[in-house]
């Protein structure tokens, strides 16, 4: 089993990256390997509780990280200045999550198998 | 004139170019990942004070409820669905979209 870390460094909607990031690392679940996903800069904003996406007839894709205990994908980590710098905190996100540092959040990486970058 | 911004200000330099380069009075309206310049968390480092002071800023609520910051709105902006998008197209004898 290798360690995969998926890094999500962009807000929903505008760019597809998101998306394409949640529907890898759905993947990877599948095939048993050791997933993390991490929220970096504005993919902070992947997080953020109330999505309405009605208006712009775009698929709500935010419930899905609620799903992913489900695949067994239970290591969600957010950088405490990426959240602390958009006026935001772990009680404005839609899951659990574990804050880290950013020291922290590199030792992680670090530790890594593969990283992909969202 | 209505300057149209569609990128996270903290991702790209296309709102920090449009207020370079948008005069006095301009219209400019905030879409897709720009809406988040105008919400509690973002608009400080986006510089919206000075904007405000000088532009007409509006934002496009489907975009900011998409992204659940319809509560986060901050005071002096206009929300707009996209009729009012429409109207502002049509109301400006011309626009630049910032890409």
């Amino acid at each position: 089993m290798k360690k995969f870390m998926f890094v999500n460094r962009k807000a929903p909607y505008g760019t597809i990256h998101a998306l394409e990031s949640l529907e890898v690392v759905l993947i990877a679940a599948t095939f048993d390997q050791d997933v993390s996903l991490v929220f970096l800069d504005d993919g902070v904003y992947e997080l953020a509780k109330g999505q309405d996406t009605q208006g712009i007839g775009i698929k709500n894709h935010s419930k899905t990280y609620r799903a992913l205990d489900g695949y067994d994908v239970e290591k969600l980590y957010v950088e405490r200045e990426s959240l602390e710098a958009r006026g935001l905190n772990e009680d404005d996100l839609i899951v659990d999550v574990e804050v880290l540092s950013s020291a922290e959040m590199a030792a992680l990486m670090t530790e890594q198998d593969v990283v992909l970058s969202f | 004139m209505l300057h149209i911004v569609n990128k996270s200000h903290r991702q790209t330099t296309s709102l920090q170019s449009c207020l370079r380069l948008a005069q006095d009075g301009h219209a400019l309206l905030l879409i897709e990942d720009g809406v988040y310049a105008v919400t509690r968390g973002g608009a400080a480092t986006a510089g919206m004070a000075d904007a405000l002071a000088r532009l007409k800023v509006y934002v496009l609520a489907p975009d900011l409820a998409a992204r659940g910051m319809a509560a986060q709105l901050i005071d002096g902006v206009t929300a707009v669905d996209y009729a009012g998008f429409v109207d502002l197209v049509a109301e400006h004898p011309n626009c630049q979209s910032w890409l």
